[in-house]
């Protein structure tokens, strides 16, 4: 499926520099800026030489990243940097996270790339019972805040069971750590400036079918963006959509064409899963009365299934239709069945239009 | 990057080269490695190491250092092939080969027993013609007394969790040597990542017996704001990281601090302690592997004490103990006797000299017993036999062996001991009582610290809380202020 060009979008909300950690003199207004066109491991990649720069006590490591990684997001930063702090580690994702953790712990920046996020499981341990707790259970003594681990998600058009999964759901099931999920490449660049210079461990997916088609205007400065906020993409009426990464262009596509049998669809981008931002979701479902919720990954137990728990919960009253999941299919991600697992576009538009009669 | 800095000679200085490890491995022809050269150590730990440039064809990425250090043992492996048609060296990216038509397998074992250094005999005496570091008389009352601290530390807490005070214990009976010798030869700097069964480092730190008791009463003073399990210890101001309660999670942590403190090129290393049943999970090897490849300055060593709860070692793993798995890494090793303090003392000293100076990790394993049952929620007596521990508890005690040898030297005496004892138990009981009738840390405390600032979702989940407690507040325990 063809996918648009994305285009920068006014932000309507304010963007604070979030964490005290943060050392970028970044002001509010990304408009302002020059801003140049490219693709989203471009984008990704300038985050990362920002990071490096500003702060002498940032690395970047993992599998393959030294020649500038298999998606390109590290290109360049060994050379500028040294092999001290941009270097390859041994193919072991525990041992990836684990050493994160140490280096994080010690008050660097440790930003940890996982190849895949199909390979992030043997880290889990590490950053369910380790990272994510690491400032609780030590009573604040220690904490591991300035660990960001990044990891490529989602389908890609022939990936397969692993090298496509959406894995997010299973990271927002923990608390202490944070999920944060980029839609385009000038999100994704101050929304992982953001995630790196918070003070607490953070999983960052990064979807890889964007990394080279997505394409957009990005301001060249330091910039960060607001974790927790939500954001309002497209304003309407009739139905509110929420979803995060690669599948809001797919969303977007829908809503355009509902808005062509008169359906005024407000579209929201979560971007920070853990903690989510529940006060804009709400305040929208208050204006809509109707929510539909897409995502990749499995329906069953994905992330779409807290939101609309908590949509229920909260907004009960003021809803007029069930809440709507488009998802993915509870099977493994297939190769030659990909088109039929995906939540289509069409899959969307459908479930809009039948949300909206109900 | 000195690899023989003056203070690693001033080891040499102080140490006699009378072990016999002047002469280096050769692989026999059986594939046996000990065959026919039963030395297969480096010569003495430091003796200058040649420096070569990197001689491998592929292009390696040095996290630090641009020239590899090849230890003088590498070499003898190439001479030492018999001779066959091509005894040429080939270079592949993945190493370097040398071809023989003789088909070797590497024996599973190394054929002769590692060996183990010690220094002071069962009977706390000086084993003559031995290598150690001198301790002072000044450390070495220091590390006896904390020691017998320790000892009497487990045994009322032990008490006091059977009497229902606190919820859970586990004793650190018979590794005291290990905990105190190895805290002695750090220094305050160096950063510990502890398993779980080595308060005794805390309590060479100056961890004070009111601070242990209040992490197991987890009272409001607890620093751990009472949300761990009783021995869960953990202070910043002594860099001694939290413990946790999952095994081997901290090993790779530690190479990561470590990784820190080279880039820092602070004077300090980090060190990590785990038991035998730790060296079978993965985050050991993806640690070893991990501060071998970036040249971290790390110590791991590990209580190989015999047994992982009930699971005895040879149910745990067939290698010949944990130091040789060192090698097969990349990493220096040697195996200690773990009760005899002067020896744990003196391999800590050398392998942190080792691990700064150096920027290497050495891995340390050091031979006990387990002498306490696994913790109160076990009774050992189910599957080891009551003599066997008993017999480890009287004839192989590491506390009473370290005790002979600073009677020997005149720095200790049955009046000194009887003061000790009492004075630090009537201290700890007094501890015990006050961290007993303490309060306990608010309800607020459920809350903070998961993430830096609390978000919107616990702030809610704290209101909805607190009209709950106000509904009922015969559901919750009294002592716990909201």
């Amino acid at each position: 499926m063809a996918l648009r060009n994305i285009i920068g979008k006014r932000i309507g909300n304010g963007i604070g520099l979030v964490g005290r950690r943060s050392l970028s003199t970044a002001t509010c207004d990304v408009e302002n800026r020059n801003s140049k066109s490219m693709n989203l491991y471009s984008a990704i990649n300038q985050a990362l030489h920002l990071a490096l720069e500003t702060d002498p006590r940032a690395f970047v490591f993992g599998e393959d990243v030294s020649f500038g990684g298999v998606f390109r997001c590290t290109t360049g930063l060994a050379d500028r940097f040294g092999k001290a702090r941009v270097f390859n580690t041994p193919l072991c994702e525990q041992g990836i996270v684990g050493f994160g953790i140490g280096l994080a712990a010690m008050g660097n920046r440790a930003i940890a790339e996982i190849q895949f996020a199909d390979y992030i499981y043997p880290a889990f341990d590490q950053i369910v019972n380790e990272a994510a707790k690491f400032r609780y259970r030590s009573g604040n003594q220690f904490n591991c805040g300035g660990l960001t681990i990044r990891a490529p998600y989602g389908a890609v058009g022939h990936g397969g069971h692993y090298h496509s999964q959406s894995p997010e759901a299973f990271f927002c099931h923990v608390p202490g750590i944070k999920v944060v999920i980029p839609r385009s490449p000038r999100q994704a660049k101050g929304l992982l400036l953001s995630c790196i210079r918070d003070p607490n461990p953070v999983v960052f997916f990064e979807p890889k079918w964007l990394y080279r088609l997505a394409v957009e205007e990005v301001p060249e400065h330091d910039y960060m963006l607001p974790l927790s906020e939500a954001e309002v993409i497209r304003q309407g009426s009739d139905i509110t959509l929420v979803g995060w990464g690669a599948q809001l262009t797919i969303m977007e596509q829908a809503c355009i064409e509902a808005e062509k049998d008169g359906i005024s669809c407000e579209l929201i981008d979560l971007k920070t899963l853990m903690p989510w931002d529940k006060e804009t979701v709400e305040a929208s479902v208050r204006k809509t009365g109707r929510v539909l919720i897409s995502h990749e990954a499995p329906v069953t137990g994905g992330f779409g299934a807290e939101i609309s728990a908590s949509i229920v919960e909260r907004c009960f009253l003021r809803l007029e239709a069930p809440v709507a999941r488009v998802c993915g299919l509870d099977t493994p991600f297939p190769l030659v069945f990909e088109p039929f697992y995906m939540p289509s576009k069409n899959k969307v538009l459908d479930a809009i239009k039948a949300t909206v009669d109900y | 990057m000195a690899f023989c800095s003056k203070s690693s000679r001033n080891i040499i200085n102080n140490l006699k080269s009378k072990l016999g490890l002047s002469r280096l491995m050769n692989r026999g022809s059986d594939g046996c490695l000990n065959k026919t050269n039963p030395d297969r150590f480096l010569p003495l730990i430091t003796l200058p190491q040649l420096r070569n440039p990197d001689s491998y064809s592929h292009k390696t990425s040095h996290s630090f250092s641009s020239q590899r250090f090849q230890s003088t043992t590498s070499e003898p492996q190439f001479a030492s092939v018999p001779n066959g048609e091509h005894n040429q060296e080939l270079d592949f990216p993945g190493g370097k080969v040398v071809f023989s038509p003789e088909m070797r397998f590497l024996s599973e074992s190394p054929c002769v027993y590692n060996n183990c250094y010690r220094v002071l005999d069962d009977n706390g005496q000086l084993i003559s013609n031995s290598i150690f570091v001198q301790v002072s008389e000044k450390i070495a009352v220091k590390m006896y007394s904390s020691m017998a601290t320790l000892q009497i530390l487990d045994t009322i807490f032990f008490e006091a969790q059977r009497q229902g005070r606190i919820s859970f214990y586990l004793t650190t009976i018979g590794e005291e040597a290990i905990n105190i010798a190895s805290a002695a030869a750090l220094t305050s700097d160096d950063i510990v990542f502890p398993q779980y069964r080595e308060p005794g480092v805390l309590l060479w730190r100056g961890f004070t017996l009111q601070e242990f008791a209040n992490q197991c009463f987890g009272n409001k003073a607890d620093y751990g704001k009472g949300r761990q399990m009783p021995i869960h210890y953990g202070s910043n101001k002594h860099n001694y990281f939290t413990v946790s309660s999952t095994i081997a999670t901290q090993i790779p942590h530690a190479v990561g601090a470590a990784y820190s403190l080279k880039m820092d090129k602070k004077d300090a290393c980090a060190v990590t302690y785990f038991g035998d049943g730790g060296t079978s999970e993965g985050d050991f090897h993806a640690a070893l592997n991990f501060a071998a490849v970036t040249e971290s300055p790390v110590i791991f060593i590990c209580r190989n004490n015999g047994w992982a709860i009930s699971t005895p070692t040879s149910d745990q793993f067939r290698s010949e103990g944990i130091a040789v798995r060192g090698q097969a890494y990349g990493v220096r090793s040697i195996r200690v006797d773990g009760n005899d303090a002067l020896a744990m003392y003196s391999a800590v000293h050398a392998a942190r000299e080792m691990a700064i100076n150096e920027h290497r990790p050495v891995l340390i394993e050091a031979i006990t017993y387990r002498v306490g049952h696994h913790s109160t929620s076990d009774d050992s007596t189910k599957y080891r036999p009551a003599d066997e521990i008993e017999w480890w508890r009287m004839a192989r005690d590491p506390v009473t062996r370290f005790r002979k040898w600073i009677e020997t030297n005149g720095w200790w005496g049955s009046e000194a001991e009887s003061q000790l004892r009492s004075s630090i138990r009537n201290q700890l009981l007094q501890a015990i009582q006050i961290a007993e009738r303490a309060e306990k840390p608010p309800v607020n405390d459920l809350f903070t610290d998961v993430y830096d600032n609390i978000p919107s979702n616990l702030r809610d989940q704290e209101k909805l809380l607190r009209e709950t407690i106000n509904r009922h507040p015969e559901d919750y325990p009294a002592d716990v202020p909201f």
